[in-house]
């Protein structure tokens, strides 16, 4: 470090909250720009087939109406896939809205009415009268057949090789469990819906959610042929992704090309029930077959797993990256297989892969301490590793020991008594259970950039395309530049989600803070150094070298010197993600108690103690919001969360948060987060891990568990609802 | 949403008389169930006809020591109102249960009596549904049917009531008085829903051109004990999978002298069963006699593919709502923990 960090780990309030507060803060749809047309998406009703006809008629004629396209009238696109590429998709053909007469998923978008206003277009597209000629679909995980995706999605790290013979170490081994989890569908639904302001002209400006400008800029580009032209996409603010940003959406798509047909400018937001068919946390059927000796220590984990994908993309991600690596065993196999569904493509929803993996994974771990008749938390401590043995090398750092320890320790998981059904109180069980968690900590594998300029006021100006999801990126970026130029945040002044600004990629895996962070203290320290040796040249240095020198009085005398040259600097962070010497990961305990009434099923968390161990903090506040929201997204997945879906329709019932439940205030009791000590010299130049996936992963296991030890009930199915317990402890 | 002719009533007459004037014309209150209909164009009258004028907003006591609500009082100002909360606390209860309190703020007693069902496919337009497009079908009875009625269904909708007021209305025995164009009328709220049958669309029994005026609550039981205890998918603000209001007194040989419960989220109406509550009558207020009690109400009910949980959740639940009752202690609707 360069110097004293005076702001930087600190509880530094949002810089961004007070803009949010007094509704300065404007999102995609917020815009306001004039003559801007509305739309409006008009929805599949079956899950496959073709479109036989679509009558536009009545919706053309509806007062305001400028215009309805659909497959067959719709601007020429690029006939081939490969154009519609996106730097976070799957392998496969992209859904492309519009393409053709092919029905793909229910709720699929099929024509698109353009009008004056907003409700001209939503009450033009009810009167769109398509007809279908359906054919045999599937959405049921169960009904479907598993294959090995043939080509790796890039970006996921592979499946890790089989070591020992787990199949023989588990037939042999005296001590053992055997159990099948599966999962409900998931939808991201931020609290922002899906928005795109397209502004046409010879600059297209287009204001979109998304957490990649960047990569919407080019895709816009490619698949509408907007080489000639300048195309700006504006992030400025963004409501919540958990993922469903990733990738160039179906409004974005939709909303330029409407502004490019009519060379207008037009505004799409996508209501609550469209947002189901964007995307989903794929639902996944998954074995877990564990072995230990009579000391608990581990002789076989086999981990298999069946997720769901779409017909057009084989979508991937880690569901078994921690099973090989997260306890010490020589005898490990794991599979990962797809099954293809007639839905949209799954997208990545905050831990993908891990949330759902771990489920199953930390709960056989407790059905297997139940057999071994040992402490879950103590069978985690005998197969505690110091090494990745997965890919045979150190973790930078590990301080899961540490979490184990300070976790339970203010949970009080001492005073647990280790029979189900032994702690009750009036008519509710309580269940104490507990999970591990962890995510990669890693460096984005795309280059970051970020530029820092000093401003005629002698202020700073921080900017990098990188977008702010609600997590405080702003805050910490302001953090780290105001440390790294020895001045006081009220001196930084960011601007970040625009693709204009320097290039950064994804903001995703939990990365933006080592990555955009280390770009923005590397750009701090060049202009630091630019600004010494310009002090040098015009003698300005005879005020000091330190920070007498950074203040804005010498700043602005030394622009006055330079004669209009600025005085910027630019830097970009690499990361190679090759031939490393050591894992990195995030870690994380959760200890949960569950008060669940007897002979109703009522279920109530009353207590989570979450301990995460993430390399440096570099703001307690915002990323203690970040794992509180995260244990929230928990709550929700071991208990409510389901897009359930009617097969013989191939469709999603779920069409808002009517059906669709979320946590209320009611459901969340005591949250307590604690950050254990970690240091990391080798995972990121700020020694940051990232915070953003590791509050959610191990909360549904350790209240599965928790429920196991009140009620007795081994719940495999999520979400835990009141029927599926209810009928368990009626059997 | 379908286009509309907005009419605003200034007196009761004439929103009859625009009621009968206009075909497919609805009555706006609160708008909290109507307007979300409307917008996903599962109702789609040509007429609106604004009622908020209207002189309906009034709480009475009525000279025989009951109370007489207007139809547009606010479900809030039912549940805060200081003779309801001391002399029919199990209606505050139910209120309280329900929505948020937003939607407590802005819905009326009236549009609580006439909110629809919240089964997916009646709200889906792009799914059949018997009671929003007859003959078109029921998905509900082969697919997702966890939450739907385990009594009074019919072949053709197996759809629930939504609302915990008319749950605790059927306890209490109140009256809905309407006018039409053939003058007033009271129905017992017993009669004012109805079952399925062979026509899902009609939820009532309201008549052509009829209006809700008031909900008249009978007299009150002196030393009355009461529970409104509802289970649902997760804490707050979420429909009933299973609700049950209970009224019991109790007389001084500990028998008990009354007892009137009824269910919610089970049925097309609130549910309730006279025959099995005489049972209860002259008998001590105990288990054995609850889960008697318990079995007959539930006599007849019939589970679909996902909902058998329902019944066995519905009897310990009615169960433990009369247990609560009984012993003076109501389940609170603000602690979420169930006693």
């Amino acid at each position: 470090m360069d110097q004293e960090q005076t702001v930087t780990g600190k509880s530094i309030l949002r810089v961004d909250g007070p803009q949010k507060v007094r509704g300065e803060a404007k999102y995609a749809a917020e815009y306001n720009i004039p003559d801007l047309l509305h739309a409006y998406v008009v929805t599949a009703s079956i899950a496959k087939g073709r479109i036989l006809s679509i009558d536009l008629a009545a919706a053309r004629r509806f007062p305001g109406v400028v215009e309805v396209l659909s497959h067959k009238n719709r601007p020429w696109f690029w006939p081939v896939s490969f154009l519609y590429k996106d730097a976070a998709g799957p392998p496969g053909k992209p859904f492309v809205p519009l393409d053709d007469d092919r029905v793909y998923f229910s709720g699929q978008p099929v024509a698109l009415v353009i009008a004056e206003n907003y409700e001209a277009a939503r009450d033009a597209a009810a009167l769109v009268k398509v007809t279908y000629k359906a054919e045999q679909h599937t959405t049921d995980l169960a009904a479907s057949t598993a294959f090995k995706p043939r080509k790796r999605r890039i970006g996921v790290a592979p499946v890790p090789h089989p070591t020992g013979d787990a199949d023989l170490a588990f037939a042999v081994a005296p001590l053992k469990i055997e159990s099948t989890y599966t999962t409900s569908p998931e939808n991201h639904h931020p609290m922002e819906l899906f928005a795109t302001t397209v502004k046409w002209g010879k600059i297209v400006t287009v204001y979109d959610k998304t957490q990649s400008p960047k990569s919407v800029e080019l895709f816009l580009k490619v698949a509408f042929r907007l080489i000639g032209r300048k195309v700006r996409v504006v992030s400025t603010y963004v409501g919540g992704a958990f993922g469903l940003g990733l990738r160039p959406q179906q409004s974005v798509f939709l909303a330029v090309m409407a502004a490019k047909a009519l060379e207008r400018s037009v505004r799409l937001v996508l209501p609550r029930d469209h947002m189901f068919a964007l995307g989903y946390r794929a639902n996944a059927v998954q074995t877990v077959s564990l072995a230990a000796d009579e000391q608990g220590r581990l002789q076989a984990v086999r981990h298999r797993a069946v997720a769901a994908t779409s017909q057009f993309e084989d979508a991937q991600d880690p569901m078994l990256l921690f099973s090989a690596s997260l306890y010490r065993c020589n005898n490990i196999k794991l599979t990962y297989e797809l099954a293809k569904l007639d839905t949209v493509s799954p997208c990545d929803m905050r831990a993908p892969g891990a949330a759902t993996g771990m489920f199953a994974l930390e709960s056989a771990m407790d059905e297997l301490a139940y057999v071994l008749d040992m402490d879950p938390l103590a069978l985690r401590l005998t197969n505690y590793t110091e090494r990745d043995q997965s890919e045979n090398r150190p973790f930078s750092s590990k301080a899961l020991r540490e979490c184990y320890a300070l976790g339970s320790e203010r949970f009080g998981w001492h005073k647990r008594s280790r029979a189900p059904r032994s702690m009750r109180e009036d008519k509710e069980l309580i269940g104490w259970g507990m999970a591990t968690g962890a995510w990669e900590a890693a460096m984005s594998p795309a280059p970051a950039r970020a530029k820092v300029m000093v401003r005629s006021d002698g202020k700073f100006e921080v900017t990098s395309s990188i977008t702010d999801i609600g997590t405080g990126t702003y805050t910490i970026l302001s953090q780290i530049a105001a440390d790294t130029l020895e001045t006081t945040m009220d001196r930084v002044v960011i601007r970040l989600g625009d693709s204009a600004l320097p290039f950064n990629p994804i903001q995703g895996g939990s990365w933006t803070a080592a990555t955009s962070g280390a770009a923005v203290q590397s750009a701090c320290r060049k202009l630091k150094s630019t600004i010494r040796s310009r002090a040098k040249h015009t003698g300005v240095l005879g005020r000091g070298q330190g920070a007498e020198l950074l203040s804005a009085s010498a700043l602005i005398d030394l622009l006055k010197l330079q004669r209009g040259r600025k005085l910027s600097a630019t830097a970009t962070m690499f990361s190679f993600p090759f031939g490393k010497k050591f894992s990195s990961a995030t870690h994380a305990a959760v200890f949960a108690e569950v008060r669940v009434d007897e002979e109703l099923s009522v279920v109530r968390v009353t207590r989570i103690v979450c301990a995460v161990a993430a390399g440096r903090i570099l703001n307690p506040n915002t990323a203690r919001s970040q794992i509180i929201g995260a244990t929230v997204m928990g709550i929700g997945k071991a208990l409510h969360e389901d897009a359930a879906y009617d097969h013989n329709l191939g469709r999603c019932m779920a069409h808002g948060f009517a059906d669709y439940h979320i946590p209320t205030n009611a459901d969340v009791y005591d949250i307590d987060v604690v950050f254990v000590d970690e240091t990391d010299a080798e995972v990121s130049p700020l020694g940051v891990k990232g915070v953003g996936e590791i509050g959610v992963v191990a909360v549904a296991p350790a209240i599965a568990n928790a429920i196991f030890h009140a009620t007795g009930e081994r719940m495999r199915h999520l979400p835990i609802t009141i029927d599926r317990l209810a009928r368990a402890g009626s059997r | 949403m379908k286009r509309f002719t907005y009419v605003r009533a200034a007196s009761i007459d004439q929103a009859i008389e625009s009621l009968s004037v206009h075909a497919d014309a609805k009555l706006l209150a609160g708008g909290t169930n109507l307007i979300d209909l409307m917008k996903y164009d599962v109702s789609t009258p040509t007429t609106i006809i604004d009622i908020n004028d209207l002189p309906l907003r009034e709480i009475n006591e009525t000279a025989d020591g009951g109370l007489r609500v207007g139809a547009l009082v606010t479900n809030s100002e039912v549940a805060i109102h200081p003779f309801v909360a001391r002399h029919y606390p199990l209606l505050a209860s139910a209120i309280f249960a329900g929505a948020s309190a937003q939607l407590r703020n802005a819905a009326t007693v009236g549009g609580n009596l006439m909110q629809r069902t919240r089964c997916p496919y009646f709200y889906d337009v792009l799914t059949p549904c018997n009671k929003r497009a007859p003959g078109s079908g029921c998905p509900a009875r082969t697919g997702l049917n966890r939450n739907h009625a385990i009594l009074g269904a019919s072949q053709l909708c197996v759809a629930t009531h939504p609302s915990d007021m008319c749950v605790a209305l059927a306890a209490i025995g109140a009256t809905i008085i309407v006018q039409g164009p053939n003058g007033v009328r009271s129905i017992p709220l017993a009669d004012f829903h109805r079952l399925p049958g062979d026509s899902p669309e009609k939820d009532t029994t309201l008549v052509d051109d009829e209006i809700i005026l008031d909900i008249f609550l009978p007299p009150v039981l002196e030393h009355h004990r009461y529970s409104y205890l509802k289970i649902r998918d997760r804490l707050s603000y979420a429909f009933a999978i299973v609700s049950a209001a209970v009224l019991l007194t109790i007389n001084d040989e500990a028998a008990v002298s009354l007892a009137h419960i009824a269910l919610g989220g089970v049925a097309h109406k609130p549910w309730r069963n006279t025959a099995a509550e005489a049972l209860l009558i002259g008998r001590p207020a105990s288990r054995v006699n609850f889960d008697q009690f318990a079995s007959m109400l539930l006599s007849g009910s019939v589970a679909l593919s996902e909902n058998d949980f329902k019944i066995d959740l519905a009897h310990r639940t009615v169960v433990r709502a009369l247990e609560q009752a009984a012993s003076r202690t109501p389940q609170s609707q603000f602690d979420k923990r169930v006693h």
